[in-house]
């Protein structure tokens, strides 16, 4: 009786394997390899099965979880698929890219005493086992409609938008500025968190349900929302993000060699510059390289700029280590791979030579004083601090706001007062009648899940509205 | 979807002219405005200012010289073919008002882009002086439509093949001195648009210039194609392309467009486009 408690308890999580750090940080290879069907069936037994599971709880697209974790104990891998996509058009993603921590993981009961169950891990397991094998059980489309629905925007809110209802049995069609469906899937998150071909295969899957995609249309110019109303859509969603990079307004920043990170990224992730010249858009390759910001995006940022062959990659953040915004995975694995933080520190300006390009930026050290309106205890300035720091390359990653194109030609949805579409928090509804919004477009710049979170509430909202009235 | 329906060769092969069908992008476009062309999967995306469209057919003309691996690829298309993406319209189009005498000033592939803008001006009651430029009279384009929608029409050539043998800033001081000009539009090389702007601020007389920094996705979603006007950062293809000729920082907007020279030339070396 003892021996078998004993053994139960020590059971222990699941690691993931990983390519090496001083491997991976000259490649773009996924980092992280995945599970193989024992360890994903091992940490699946993990899973107590709660009658009430407050993992659930913890997800904003409500995937059943002990549901899709019972059929992976059972070796039932493309029924744990099939339960993912009843709630969730994106598992592949979503296993890689939520901060289960906070999430999901974060509520797990096993998590109390101990590890919590890689639920994350578990999930994308599944989904890459359906993809690989080609053993995908789609779920039932519900009976046509005959309702028209624009989502406007391929990131992840408008394909979850896309998915429910096209499983509810409306016509749907996205239309996306880019060649590319994904958005901040493909031209921001790079290849080695999140390879493309996932993307592609989530959004083929999407199509294979009866998705209509219309790409390389910039809707605020190339067609209006007004205009998609007038061409017999009962419904639009606006799912544009924020696509706007902020600047620091520093003397110097438009040198050769400063970029802003959304610029270093779409041209290293969307048009593929890291294999140029075998692809055309060519990329700066810098020595010693400077990110500005410590988010997500930032560590995005510098992983990619030592994969792309720089000596040094630092992150200047004007914080402290605490208050660093970007997931403790993604820091962790930033310092595996070699990038320096440099804390306490803001840029004041850059230096440049004559021929227009970067050399340096001249910093300030700073110290936390009292917190401010974020909770966050506020840097300011030491005095007669300022020093040199050589640069060749500069990714500004302070992050981005909402892009005015749609809005500017649709007055008539309303805007708060940084830009963003004012949005019924519960449905997604938005001034303008027949148009909904969600993810960064409403909240500003934020996460893929709760993206998609906001997509699957404006889903149903939408639904209501096509069913029953607004 | 954007299949070539006419190619046309001018300047001796060096410019070519494609029309394209772009129906969606045909029905909006205004004088000024651009499109973003990638010819294939592997491509690059780059931006282009209409010269023309046919709102019936569904057309948009574009008019680039080849001068690297992307323009090569583009020009290799023969009609039939399609381009992988084009995006459009973009940026802010040309604001088109009745200012009594207009100069237009155009150099090189910059006469593609002035082309619309020029008939625009005429359209709305403008008396239409246009001073187009070249090296040679081979290199010139589209004289013959620019003639159309002019009043007058001076060339200019910096061998003398034809019309002026100079600049065509010595035209346009010529013509700034018996005129009372309400406007100038310049669009061409940054040196020649530089110094436009430098002869029409001397005169006070209002001026436009068309920039053409590096772009990627042409929507404002990187700051790839940032130009300092006035002392502020704008982005090109959001706030522009046009802007107040007399408030544009032209060194370095040249200095940026240099950014990739090394890349640019990787490029095309292991092209077999050439």
């Amino acid at each position: 009786m003892a021996e078998k408690k004993v053994k139960k308890e020590k059971t222990p999580r699941v690691k993931m394997p990983e390519q090496a750090p001083d491997v991976r940080n000259r490649n773009f290879e996924e980092v992280p390899l995945g599970l193989t069907p024992e360890m994903a069936q091992m940490e699946a037994a993990r899973c107590l099965q709660c009658k009430k599971p407050a993992c659930v709880e913890g997800c904003p697209v409500s995937v059943n979880i002990p549901g899709f974790i019972r059929k992976i104990v059972d070796g039932d891998f493309a029924g744990a698929t099939a339960t993912l996509w009843e709630k969730n058009a994106l598992p592949a993603v979503c296993g890689r890219v939520c901060p289960q921590e906070i999430q999901c993981e974060g509520r797990c009961i096993v998590g109390k005493k101990g590890e919590p169950v890689a639920i994350g891990y578990l999930e994308r397991f599944a989904a890459d086992y359906a993809r690989k094998s080609g053993n995908v059980a789609l779920p039932a489309v519900a009976e046509k409609t005959g309702k028209k629905v624009a989502v406007v925007g391929s990131g992840p809110s408008g394909l979850t938008v896309a998915g429910d209802l096209i499983l509810k049995g409306h016509d749907v069609t996205i239309f996306e500025a880019f060649h590319k469906t994904g958005g901040v899937l493909v031209y921001g998150i790079p290849e080695f968190r999140l390879p493309k071909d996932i993307v592609g295969s989530e959004v083929a899957t999407l199509e294979q349900l009866g998705v209509k995609i219309e790409t390389n249309n910039v809707v605020g110019t190339t067609v209006t929302v007004d205009e998609l109303l007038e061409e017999g859509y009962d419904a639009v969603y606006v799912g544009v993000g924020a696509g706007l990079p902020r600047f620091m307004n520093l003397p110097g920043e438009n040198l050769i060699g400063v970029f802003s990170a959304n610029e270093y990224l779409t041209r290293t992730n969307l048009m593929k510059a890291y294999l140029f010249p075998k692809y055309d858009t060519p990329v700066a390759k810098g020595k010693n390289v400077v990110i500005l910001g410590a988010g997500n995006v930032a560590m995005d940022s510098a992983r990619t700029a030592m994969r792309l062959g720089a000596e040094s990659v630092k992150v200047v953040y004007r914080r402290s280590r605490e208050e660093m915004p970007a997931r403790a995975e993604e820091l962790h694995h930033a310092e595996e791979e070699g990038i320096e933080f440099v804390l306490l520190t803001n840029p004041v300006q850059f230096f440049g030579d004559e021929s227009g390009r970067l050399t340096g930026m001249e910093c300030l050290k700073m110290e936390l004083g009292e917190p401010d309106a974020s909770g966050r205890r506020r840097p300011l300035p030491i005095e007669g601090s300022e020093y040199k720091m050589d640069c060749d390359l500069v990714v500004v990653s302070v992050g981005a706001k909402a892009n005015p194109l749609l809005t500017n030609a649709t007055p008539e949805i309303g805007l708060n007062q940084w830009g963003n579409i004012i949005a019924d928090p519960a449905t997604g509804k938005t001034t303008k009648k027949g148009v909904w919004a969600g993810g960064d477009i409403v909240t500003g710049m934020a996460t893929v899940i709760l993206a998609m979170g906001a997509g699957r509430e404006a889903a149903d909202s939408i639904h209501n509205y096509l069913t029953l009235g607004w | 979807m954007f299949k070539i329906v006419q190619r046309e060769e001018m300047a001796q092969g060096t410019i070519v002219l494609n029309e394209i069908e772009a129906p969606r992008i045909a029905a909006k476009a205004k004088p000024g405005q651009f499109v973003i062309l990638q010819a294939n999967e592997t491509g690059e995306r780059i931006p282009l200012t209409m010269a023309d469209v046919d709102t019936e057919k569904g057309t948009i003309t574009i008019i680039y010289m080849i001068v690297g691996k992307s323009t090569s690829l583009f020009g290799s298309m023969a009609v039939g073919q399609e381009y992988y993406a084009v995006i459009g319209p973009l940026g802010k189009a040309t604001h088109l008002e009745k200012k009594g005498k207009v100069v237009c000033v155009g150099g090189g592939t910059g006469i593609a882009v002035l082309h619309p803008i020029t008939r625009g001006l005429k359209e709305v009651g403008n008396e239409v002086i246009t001073i187009l430029g070249s090296r040679n009279k081979d290199l010139l384009i589209m004289e013959e439509k620019m003639a159309k929608v002019s009043d007058t029409l001076h060339i200019c050539t910096d061998d003398g093949s034809q019309g002026h043998h100079g600049f065509v800033t010595d035209v346009l001081k010529d013509v700034l001195e018996k005129e009372d000009i309400g406007l100038v539009v310049a669009i061409g090389p940054v040196p020649m648009m530089k110094f436009v702007s430098m002869i029409t601020k001397e005169k006070n007389v209002e001026t436009l210039v068309s920039l053409n920094p590096i772009m990627v996705d042409g929507t404002g979603m990187c700051g790839g194609c940032r130009v300092s006007v006035g002392g502020e950062t704008k982005f090109a293809c959001v706030d522009g392309p046009e802007f107040d000729g007399h408030n544009v920082d032209y060194d370095e907007l040249s200095k940026r467009l240099q950014a990739y020279q090394t890349e640019e030339k990787i490029s095309m070396d292991a092209c077999q486009c050439k």
